[in-house]
């Protein structure tokens, strides 16, 4: 059965898939814009999707048996393709209408905190809303407001910014291999809570962060670090007993200041040489932030698109340096460093190694910040 | 060669005539040009006495806004630095603790927030991609130093006065007195 491919077109692009794909997973074989945009379904994690809503398409001819319209727009993410089925995504009136609700429905509750918020330049929230967001609000209620809340030592909750996705507690789920359903209350009230914390113990449980869409799962030890943009990301690769030890290293300069697991086009989590999904484990995400730690195998190809990549001069050629030659020798003056008198980035303190963020606390007293 | 258009004149290698070396004519169509200048508007002013107003959207020296409680409005979202062509503006954030909200306005905020005024280029894109209406360019012009290290700005440097505490300083800085 597996075998059998059908035919289905996706925006006038006609494709063979092997059946029991989903519309989703089809499209993204198009790629490109032909791909609706997914908010809570996660390849890599079973049974996720079906809850956000923003991947809905038009199906306008329903198969070549029956070959109707499906009545309403149907979520791309749980509906298999059938032979001859016509799909209609970005062609789509209704869809881009639809998806620009969605998306407004999404903002009701999120604070649009970006400058703040450490996901901000990685988020899917983000560039989903600048795509489809609307500049103003109709809301006039007060905003759906938690407290923040730590989970453990490494991972930080801000549930104001989560829309519910459901993907962490598949991932406590799956992962840990309990049973751990992670979302209480209902409608409104809804929250990830406690039950998560009661996982954490979990040597995979960092992995939530990698698989949360918004800010609403962050990293502790990067909280207010940096800002994704101004960081390098590196493939490396450690000899960890736990996981696949293949993570993307984020530097500056000689520091590590966050590993995150190596992400796809679509933002998740890249299979491994064996074809596993490379979920890391706590230590490597946590505890290596070294660059001794790791083999350190090149540069992250990033998006151009992403804001990611701004500002990074790639396969930059330093033109040759003539000054010493033409000075017999010697080497220009330096007229100030700007060590000397930049509080900024001291290069002997070592943002990256302390615990939690940065506060008050640490800029007066740098015998916090580990000199080295 | 055949000329191609009419503009080119044949150059007159005629020697001059005894009027013609005289020059008189000549000069006195120079001196003409020269004394007519005496009639004309000045094209400078006695600065520093008198000051040319600047315009209006002449863009100087940084300021880091407050909001009307006095609260730093820097998140240190770094879209500034992020924005900035000429890479002049570095930063680092930290978290607000418990108790100082009178002095931030959000959970996180720029513990050092520093401008190179030698790299600055006053474009004035900063303050273009400011989310928080933080970063700003006054009217007053980078002053002249002789030394380098004074042109590297601080936070201290750059922050407005508080207008809950020095309501005449702040107001001074808005230029609203």
């Amino acid at each position: 059965m597996s075998e059998q491919l059908i035919k289905v077109t996706i925006d006038n692009i006609t494709l063979e898939v092997p059946a029991g794909t989903t519309i989703l997973n089809a499209a993204r074989m198009v790629g490109g814009e032909v791909a609706p945009p997914a908010m809570c379904y996660y390849s890599k994690l079973e049974g996720s999707g079906g809850k956000c809503r923003t991947c809905l398409v038009e199906v306008s001819k329903g198969s070549e048996k029956d070959p109707r319209p499906m009545p309403k727009l149907v979520a791309s993410c749980r509906t298999t393709v059938m032979e001859g089925m016509e799909v209609k995504n970005i062609t789509s009136e209704k869809v881009i209408d639809a998806r620009n609700g969605v998306v407004e429905m999404l903002l009701i509750n999120h604070p649009l905190d970006c400058p703040v918020c450490d996901q901000a330049g990685e988020c899917d929230l983000q560039d989903l809303s600048y795509g489809h967001g609307k500049a103003g609000t109709r809301y006039e209620f007060p905003r759906r407001t938690f407290d923040r809340h730590d989970l453990g030592p490494y991972i930080q909750l801000h549930m104001t910014r989560c829309i519910l996705c459901y993907r962490c507690v598949y991932v406590a789920d799956q992962l840990t291999g309990k049973r751990e359903h992670g979302v209480l209350d209902r409608g409104d009230h809804s929250q990830i809570a406690t039950y998560i914390e009661r996982s954490l113990e979990n040597d995979f449980i960092g992995n939530v962060i990698d698989v949360c869409p918004v800010g609403a799962l962050t990293d502790r030890t990067f909280r207010f670090k940096n800002r994704v943009w101004f960081l390098k990301p590196m493939n490396a690769h450690r000899d960890c007993p736990k996981c696949s030890g293949r993570v993307t290293l984020w530097n500056r300069g000689e520091e590590v200041y966050r590993v995150t697991a190596r992400k796809d086009q679509w933002g998740e989590i890249e299979n491994d040489e064996n074809g596993k999904t490379g979920w890391i484990c706590n230590e490597c995400r946590f505890e290596k932030k070294q660059t001794s730690d790791w083999v350190i195998e090149g540069p992250r190809d990033i998006s151009r698109q992403s804001v990611i990549s701004q500002n990074h001069y790639l396969k930059v050629e330093e033109p040759q340096n003539v000054l010493p030659e033409v000075m017999g020798g010697r080497n220009p003056k330096l007229l100030m460093d700007i060590h000397d008198v930049s509080d900024v980035n001291k290069p002997e303190i070592h943002l990256s190694e302390i615990q939690g963020p940065a506060t008050s606390q640490t800029f007066e007293d740098n015998s916090n910040i580990n000199p080295q | 060669m055949q000329a191609l258009t009419n503009r080119a004149k044949v150059v007159d290698r005629k020697p001059m005539t005894f009027i013609e070396r005289l020059y008189l004519w000549n000069i006195l169509k120079g001196m003409f040009i020269t004394f007519s200048h005496i009639f004309k508007k000045r094209p400078t002013i006695n600065y520093p006495e008198k000051k040319r107003p600047f315009s209006p959207v002449f863009r100087g020296l940084h300021v880091l806004n407050r909001d009307e409680e006095g609260r730093e409005r820097c998140t240190a979202c770094g879209l500034c630095a992020l924005a900035c062509p000429a890479e002049a503006i570095t930063m680092e954030a930290a978290e607000r603790k418990i108790g100082e909200e009178h002095l931030y306005r959000e959970e996180k905020y720029a513990a050092r927030y520093e401008v190179n005024m030698l790299r600055c280029i006053f474009c004035g894109l900063c303050e273009e991609a400011c989310p928080k209406d933080a970063v700003y360019l006054s009217e007053t012009p980078a002053p002249p130093n002789f030394t380098r290290e004074s042109f590297i700005y601080k936070k201290e440097d750059l922050l407005i006065p508080d207008p809950t505490k020095e309501p005449e300083a702040f107001k001074k800085a808005k230029g609203l007195s």
